[in-house]
């Protein structure tokens, strides 16, 4: 009798078996299930293998997490071999079969080779370990300690201090102290206060929102639990974007067994602590990830930011204190204190501590998703743990940060990543999207491109941001159709620093860094566009002067 | 003086409504369950019509213009009818260098249709997304919901003039 099998699950399998101690039968095939491996029908892989080996008794077929490598998905892997099986089909799945009757007892893990060798799990410890929506998984890696840890030994000043030693900042990209935060709202006067969890992942090219979501939904919530014990608050919403179905779900179904088991609600854990946590979704609007804009969208506004101060710690959800943290520093903190933050801040370099979870995506062999020590350089990240460049091409540039980031030349390559290396650069943190660009990129299209964006997704509010991120894009249209001149380019940098100076939030602010960070490594693409009419990428269509043709 | 207010009729007695309504009153009637009523309201009916807003906003007392102006102001949510068939292209940035542009050129070019439009026999809608966080899986469309990884233009577009 387990929760597991009673709740409804949004997959259609659920005759799963899972052991109440983990992978205590002899061989074990984990089938990645998050969204990536999903498309590629891992859960029919499941239910072919459950099929074929229902007779083993001695075989446990498990759903499990993302297993990170997305690139060779779907994914299939022997637990206690580490044999991974790359590219399965659902309908040739007897080799795999046949592996797991070979198993031998007491079989040893293999290493698999620097894509997973080279990471430090925090965040992600769980993936590809749980069954996403099954508490009793969770509970036996160790998942809820932290909070019974929180609730049976710890004041609430004890965790905040906690989360300041292991020098935790936000991991959605702005990089501010995650303790300093906790203790700003603990300390602010009001009856009621409020933990969010943002879940509105929009710059593209990043999904590990999306993966921790899918893969191990439970650790949010016993982040935001002890978040709340840690500012005195008593509800929670979650903000997730409406573009991860099945980031919700798995939510809603953690949530519900979550409640049940008394992890959530009520007396939590039969302590005074109460808790509820409600689901609230986004609606396609990239600027709802600014906090003041999502707690507009939370209380069912257009999702427009407001000036700051004052701040949402003092001033946030319906006027109260309220506490806004993203998905992955929520699903580092029942780590960092079941493990201590001497372990946590021991981890990384400067005032960049603990680990970072990057989505490799773009030209790079091995795309998915990687969490590495903060202070590896971008050369271990996409030659080492990704592989390199698809086609042995050659490498250009990796652009960091979304949309307020910049691209990073080869030339810095050997740049440990920290929050501050990576402005110095030009660029951003972010939420952790990496997109790797080779030669068959155009660097000012690139810059087309994120401008595009953000003048699609300003909200309109301030008038440098609505109307300065679209100049700026007809700025770039012209020089990619080889029409501008370099009185344009001038006027390129001159409203850029306008704009980066006069907008009232970070979407604004942010905008021109995609087109500074290319002009500085890249300006001579732009005088190529501009002077000599060419696109040295071959990417841009430009049309020649009838005079020019001899 | 307040106006008196009283909860609104369902504009008529499709049980889909119901839905909606519901989903309204687990939240409490109250004015913040804007959105979720329109989520509600879009995944019963396929697209919001004045008819749903008028009826979402009445029950939850929120003015006819703060109604629209969050219908509008969300790109997730449409005031037009769609097609049978419904394929977003992701337009994130990993699918954008791998191709995303190609297939809304084909789009263009066999079904004559853009981001936003449907095909005049109503088969076929277009949409695009700013990313669906499926980036290791460039270039990513959704047809039907269902999601397909690495795809190539001119399958993709074989199975939807074979729909």
């Amino acid at each position: 009798m387990s929760d597991n099998t009673a709740a409804a699950t949004p997959t259609k399998h659920r005759t799963i078996t899972i052991g109440a101690g983990l992978d205590r039968a002899r061989a074990t095939a984990r089938v990645c299930e998050a969204a990536s491996c999903i498309s590629g029908r891992s859960s029919d892989i499941t239910a072919h293998l459950a099929e074929l080996t229902a007779d083993a008794s001695d075989i446990t077929i498990k759903r499990v997490g993302c297993l990170g490598l997305c690139a060779a998905g779907p994914l299939v892997e022997i637990a206690e071999t580490g044999q991974l099986f790359e590219h399965v089909s659902p309908d040739a799945v007897a080799p795999i079969v046949a592996a797991l009757k070979e198993v031998a007892p007491g079989a040893t893990r293999q290493p698999q080779g620097p894509f997973f060798e080279k990471q430090v799990r925090v965040a992600t410890e769980n993936f590809g370990l749980v069954d996403p929506e099954s508490l009793e998984d969770y509970l036996a890696q160790g998942g809820y300690r932290a909070l019974q840890k929180v609730l049976s030994e710890m004041t609430s000043a004890e965790v905040r201090d906690q989360i300041s030693a292991s020098g935790l900042r936000g991991r959605g990209g702005a990089g501010y102290p995650t303790g300093l935060k906790w203790t700003t709202v603990a300390k602010a006067a009001g009856d009621r206060k409020y933990v969010i969890c943002n879940a509105d992942e929009g710059d593209p090219g990043a999904f590990m929102d999306r993966s921790v979501l899918e893969s191990d939904p439970y650790r949010v919530l016993e982040g935001m639990a002890i978040a709340a014990f840690a500012v005195h608050a008593n509800e929670g919403y979650i903000y997730c974007r409406a573009e991860y179905p099945l980031a919700v779900a798995r939510l809603r179904t953690a949530i519900r067994l979550a409640q049940r088991a008394g992890y959530l609600g009520d007396k939590i854990m039969d302590t005074s602590l109460s808790f509820n946590v409600e689901i609230r979704l986004g609606a396609g609007a990239f600027v709802c990830g600014e906090e003041t804009a999502l707690i507009a969208s939370v209380e069912g506004r257009r999702g427009t930011p407001r000036p700051r101060p004052p701040f949402p710690a003092t001033e946030g959800l319906w006027g109260k204190p309220t506490l806004i943290n993203n998905v992955e520093s929520l699903a580092s903190v029942p780590t960092i204190i079941r493990e201590g933050a001497e372990k946590y801040a021991a981890i990384g370099i400067g005032k960049s501590k603990g680990t970072k979870v990057f989505a490799l995506a773009g030209r790079v062999v091995n795309t998915g998703l990687v969490e590495v020590p903060m202070g590896m350089t971008l050369r271990e990240i996409i030659f080492d743990i990704g592989g390199g460049i698809i086609d042995g091409r050659p490498f250009k540039a990796v652009q960091t940060g979304g949309p307020s980031g910049g691209c990073i030349p080869a030339e810095h390559l050997d740049t440990p990543v920290t929050y501050e290396s990576l402005i110095e650069l030009g660029s951003f943190m972010g939420s952790g999207g990496m997109i790797i660009m080779d030669d068959t990129s155009c660097m000012v299209d690139v810059a087309r491109y994120f401008q595009d964006f953000c003048r699609e997704e300003s909200c309109g509010k301030c008038t440098p941001c609505r109307v300065g991120t679209t100049q700026m894009y007809m700025l770039l249209d012209q020089i990619t159709k080889g029409q501008a001149t370099e009185d344009d380019l001038a006027q390129l940098e001159r409203l850029a620093g306008i704009v980066q100076r006069m907008s009232l939030c970070g979407l604004g602010q942010g905008a021109p860094n995609p087109i500074f960070s290319t002009l500085r490594y890249f300006r001579d693409e732009y005088m190529a566009h501009i002077v000599d009419k060419v696109c040295p990428a071959g990417v841009c269509t430009i049309e020649q002067p009838a005079e020019v043709v001899a | 003086m307040p106006i008196p207010y009283t909860k609104p009729a369902p504009p008529n007695d499709d049980k889909r409504w119901k839905i909606v309504a519901t989903r309204m009153r687990r939240m409490g009637d109250r004015p913040e369950a804007l959105i979720e009523a329109l989520h509600a309201a879009q995944e019963a009916f396929g697209f919001l019509d004045s008819e749903a807003l008028r009826f979402v906003g009445d029950t939850l007392g929120v003015p006819h213009s703060r109604v629209f102006g969050v219908a509008t102001f969300y790109s997730f949510f449409t005031l037009k009818p769609q097609g049978d068939h419904t394929c977003v292209v992701c337009t994130g940035t990993a699918c954008y260098i791998n191709g995303a542009g190609e297939i809304l050129g084909q789009f263009k070019e066999r079904f004559g249709i853009r981001p936003k439009e449907t095909t005049a026999d109503n088969k076929i809608s277009l949409l695009t997304a700013r990313c669906i966080g499926a980036c290791s899986l460039a270039p990513a469309v959704v047809v039907d919901g269902e999601m397909q990884g690495k795809a190539r233009v001119d399958e993709l577009m074989a199975a939807l003039e074979a729909m």
